[in-house]
């Protein structure tokens, strides 16, 4: 099967064989996102995040169900953290989108973090470009359970949807850096729980001080009755609409480019230390003396990088 | 770290008893596979749907209904349909001994009945997985 024709003529399977080829980095990947770059670029991101338990898979499944109705094409990356320890996974967002999987116009897809920080997996930005090839108008990236500093959606995604629910903590939370920072789009999910509007004051006090030019909106819903669903959807338009108003559309996804390209150089450098096994030789050599407090760090990464050819 | 085996678990028809499936799961998380776990009172259809999507390595079904004449075959004949046989698709639950031979002729490669150990199965897996 020549994947990448396949991937033109809307074929499923070749989407998902491209996904595992780039997440795996089996041989020819790059070659393969090569081209899949020069197509892409058409669909509209949206990255849906907040902490574990938010609600963020059913809401998800409610806003694609709605931008159905309107007859879009949908794909959905769905990221579950990995363990450290074993590099195994539980993948569980899919049972919040059980609708979905029978849906022809929707594409779902699960990613393990694989050791990735920040929210997001290293594949996922390579995944969003097969999607978009593969014909999704919108993909919608749902993040792991955020803590305070996964911000990395915000140079994946065109739109920013923070989900918060009530009782996470008291307003001083709500104005630390961090995840607070990157909602181009807030929603109180489970707003019929109590403390949801104090909540929902918390944050708009939060963003009145917020130096963004658009200030974002605080949305109320209950996503497993689909209440707040229609007014989310309209508040992610009126974000597309002003991003591209106002040029920052193309703007931001400059920034992220650059970001893109900043990351595969570090990629290509740390694969030129560690695959080299003299310098790791050297390095383990090196850990010694710095633990026995003969060496430092300092001088311990001046001396490996001395060495190193690019 | 080696690439993960991707395994879809999931609960074929109408029975709400999920905890074998879970504990399953886990034990193949731990074993350092990527599980997507898909949840209860799925139709062969959307097991096979995710599957593809999902590009997993593995189908493995939980089945306590006493449907698995009906439910098993029918997802290694939509696995068939779709060129997807490369999938290593086993089953675990309460299945009669007398039921199995036919089973296995269907499609489904192995029948994992009570009292079989975490790690048979994960043992299993990883022997029989395509490469």
């Amino acid at each position: 099967m020549d994947l990448l024709q396949e991937l033109k003529k809307h074929n499923k399977r070749a989407a998902a064989k491209l996904i595992t080829m780039v997440e795996n980095r089996n041989p020819g990947y790059q070659e393969a996102l090569k081209d899949i770059h020069k197509l892409s670029g058409n669909a509209y991101v949206v990255g849906i995040t907040g902490p574990p338990g938010a609600g963020k898979s059913t809401l998800t499944d409610k806003l694609v169900k709605e931008l159905r109705k309107k007859g879009k094409q949908i794909a959905i990356i769905a990221v579950d953290p990995t363990s450290p320890f074993t590099g195994g996974s539980i993948l569980g967002d899919r049972i919040r989108m059980n609708d979905l999987s029978l849906d022809a116009g929707v594409f779902i897809r699960s990613m393990g973090t694989r050791g990735h920080l920040g929210g997001l997996s290293e594949s996922t930005k390579a995944a969003i470009k097969i999607l978009d090839v593969y014909g999704a108008e919108y993909i919608f990236v749902e993040t792991v359970g955020v803590g305070q500093s996964e911000v990395e959606i915000v140079k994946n995604a065109d739109t920013t949807v923070m989900v918060l629910v009530p009782g996470l903590g008291d307003d001083i939370q709500a104005i630390k850096a961090g995840i607070m920072e990157i909602g181009d789009v807030f929603v109180i999910n489970k707003a019929d729980r109590e403390g949801a509007n104090r909540t929902k004051a918390e944050i708009e006090m939060m963003l009145d001080f917020s130096n963004k030019e658009k200030r974002p909106s605080v949305q109320m819903a209950v996503a497993v009755d689909n209440k707040g669903i229609i007014e989310i959807i309209d508040e992610i338009e009126k974000h597309k609409e002003y991003l591209i108003d106002t040029n920052k559309f193309h703007h931001n996804r400059i920034e992220s480019t650059k970001e893109e390209i900043v990351e595969i150089i570090k990629g290509y450098i740390l694969d030129k230390i560690f695959n080299n096994q003299h310098i790791n030789e050297e390095l383990n050599q090196l850990t010694k003396d710095v633990v026995e407090r003969n060496v430092d760090p300092y001088t311990a990464g001046d001396l490996l990088l001395k060495n190193i050819k690019l | 770290m080696e690439n993960p085996i991707r395994v879809l678990v999931a609960k074929p028809g109408l029975d709400g008893h999920d905890r074998g499936a879970k504990v399953i799961a886990r034990a193949l998380r731990d074993a350092g596979m990527e599980v997507i776990y898909t949840g209860l009172r799925q139709t062969p259809e959307q097991i096979v749907n995710a599957a593809i999507q999902e590009d997993v390595d593995v189908v493995a079904v939980s089945i306590l209904s006493g449907a698995h004449g009906t439910l098993l075959p029918r997802i290694a004949e939509l696995l068939k349909q779709q060129d997807a046989e490369d999938i290593l698709f086993v089953a675990g639950g309460v299945i009669p001994d007398d039921d199995i031979p036919e089973l296995l002729t269907s499609g489904v490669k192995a029948i994992f009945t009570p009292g079989t150990t975490t790690t048979e199965t994960v043992e299993f897996i990883r022997n029989n997985v395509r490469k």
